[in-house]
Formats: C-alpha cells, sequence, structure tokens
C-alpha cells in the first residue's frame, strides 16, 4: 500500500502531503505519525498541506485527531500551508479544527512550534503573528 | 425551485462509488467540469468538498450508490450539477439530518448541512428503506 512519508527534523516529525488522500490513506498515516511521535519523543509535528486542494470533514477530523493523540504525548501539531481557497471552504462547511495551529509556511510553522516547545534552540523567536488556531 | 425546469443538461457522466479510493477519480472527474466551465478555484474548492462529503455519506451509509456528474446551462449561467443516488436505507426524519450536528455515525454532523452551504441549489428525497438521492448544482459565478 502507497504510504506517506514521515521526516524526522530534530525534535520534530514533518510530513508534506503530495497526493490527494483518500480515507484509508489518512488513517494510516494518523497511526503511523502518532506511532512515530511514541518512538521518537518528538515535540512537535509539521504537516505542510499546501499541495492539498480539497480539505473534507473526514480530513480535517483526521488533523484533529492527530492533534489531540500527539498533545496527550506531549507534542505539538502545526499544519501549514493551507491553500485560501480550502481555508474558506473549511469555514462555510463549519468545520472547527480544534486543538489545531496553522501557519502560513513550514519556516513559519517551525517558529511557531520552536516557540510552544520547550528546548534550547538558538533563540530565534522574533515570532511573527500570522498564525492562529481555527 | 422554478429554475430548475428551464436547465439543460450539455453533458453527462456516470461514476459509481462502491469504495473509498473511487471518491479521488470522482473528484477528479468533477474538477474537470467545473475547470471546463472556467468556474473560480474558491467556488471549485467548495463543489469538490461539497461532492466528497455527500459521496462519502454514501459509502458509509449505504455502502455505495451511483452518481451523475453533468455540465449544465440555464442561458447566460453554467454550472455544475451532481446526482448522488443509493439504495441505502434511506433517512427517516430529512429535517433533522440536514441539522448541524446530527449524526447517527458519531462524527460531527457536518457533511449534509455543511455540503447545502457550500452549493447554490440543494435537493434531497429520501424513502426510507428504498435509498436517498441528492442533488446538487454549483454555478460558475455561483
Ligand atoms: N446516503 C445516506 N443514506 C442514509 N443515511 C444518510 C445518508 N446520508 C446521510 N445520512 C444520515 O444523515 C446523518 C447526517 O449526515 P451528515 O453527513 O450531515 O453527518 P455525518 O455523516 O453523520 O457526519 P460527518 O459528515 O460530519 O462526518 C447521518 O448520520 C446519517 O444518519
Ligand atoms: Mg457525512
Amino acid at each position: 500500500m502507497e504510504k506517506i512519508p514521515i521526516l524526522k527534523m530534530g525534535p520534530f516529525l514533518l510530513v508534506t502531503i503530495q497526493v490527494d488522500l483518500y480515507d484509508r490513506l489518512a488513517l494510516s498515516l494518523e497511526a503511523d505519525l502518532v506511532q512515530m511521535v511514541k518512538k521518537t519523543a518528538a515535540k512537535g509535528v509539521l504537516i505542510d498541506i499546501s499541495a492539498v486542494s480539497i480539505v473534507d470533514s473526514f480530513m480535517g477530523r483526521i488533523f484533529g485527531n492527530i492533534a489531540g493523540m500527539c498533545k496527550i504525548l506531549d507534542a505539538e501539531t502545526v499544519v501549514v500551508g493551507m491553500q485560501p481557497a480550502v481555508a474558506i471552504t473549511l469555514i462555510e462547511l463549519g468545520l472547527p479544527l480544534t486543538g489545531v495551529h496553522t501557519a502560513l509556511d513550514v519556516e513559519k510553522g517551525m517558529k511557531l512550534l520552536t516557540s510552544k516547545v520547550d528546548i534550547d534552540i538558538e533563540s530565534d523567536d522574533d515570532l511573527d503573528d500570522d498564525h492562529n488556531t481555527i | 425551485m422554478t429554475t430548475w425546469t428551464m436547465i439543460i443538461t450539455l453533458s453527462k457522466d456516470v461514476m459509481r462509488i462502491v469504495a473509498d479510493q473511487d471518491v479521488v477519480p470522482f473528484r477528479n472527474r468533477v474538477k474537470e467540469c467545473a475547470v471546463k466551465i472556467k468556474m473560480g478555484l474558491v467556488n471549485q474548492t467548495k463543489l469538490i468538498t461539497a461532492a466528497s462529503e455527500l459521496g462519502r455519506n454514501m459509502l458509509k451509509y449505504a455502502s455505495g450508490g451511483e452518481t451523475l456528474i453533468e455540465i449544465v446551462t440555464r442561458g447566460r449561467d453554467n454550472g455544475v450539477r451532481l446526482t448522488f443516488k443509493d439504495k441505502g436505507p434511506g433517512i427517516a426524519d430529512l429535517s433533522l439530518a440536514m441539522k448541524d450536528g446530527y449524526s447517527t455515525g458519531k462524527s460531527l454532523g457536518l457533511g449534509l448541512p455543511g455540503a447545502k452551504r457550500l452549493v447554490n441549489e440543494f435537493d434531497i428525497k429520501s424513502e426510507p428503506g428504498k435509498g436517498t438521492t441528492v442533488v446538487v448544482i454549483k454555478w460558475a459565478n455561483g
């Protein structure tokens, strides 16, 4: 079966979703990510969805699940790069991305994670305030 | 809706959704139609997201069904009309099913009311024991 690669970058895990997710692929990503957070004791998870053109309630829920489970494992989740059309659609659909932080791009997402997490990486935390929780 | 009678079909495609992998090619076909009539990106995204919700409901509650993907026109306006037809258990109380937060599937209950908000025309018919049919239209400039 097809799988979505998870990269380890220091204390964080990075996932770049490049394909259209069908349900089983999304569910296996959820399971793999949580496993990996547990195994590596990662402090943060960054999910890049800049190549994703559709987020429906199912996928939105998957992001929420991932964030919820990671939180229990002491890791924060940031979803980055959501296309404006996707964000507008999610709001109209009425889907709350509870517990999921969002940021404009991977770099800003990294900054956000670093600021949230209690680790000593060279302080470079003039954090832009273009992230939020929807 | 009075406008429905004046709608002319320009192209018509039938696709079955019986497994969760069928949703992606279905969404792609919907996108092709939307692009063909020069629908803007935001409206495309809304339409495809609604299609995804309705296709998923069909899979989840009726173990699949048939979709009709049409390019339609009513004079100056072109649009995409989608029909989702299943022979599942049907929905006993439609007004309840259309409420935000109502779900028999321990889910968020957003699919039907959310899909309705994302399109321009939304029609649902259901007969318990017989099945459910949902028809939606998104106009290119809607
Ligand atoms: N095609 C269908 N056949 C039978 N019942 C359906 C069908 N579509 C929806 N329903 C019923 O209507 C309810 C509401 O559907 P809706 O899509 O709004 O929410 P959901 O599927 O339960 O949750 P969500 O879509 O947010 O994951 C469902 O829980 C189900 O009981
Ligand atoms: Mg649903």
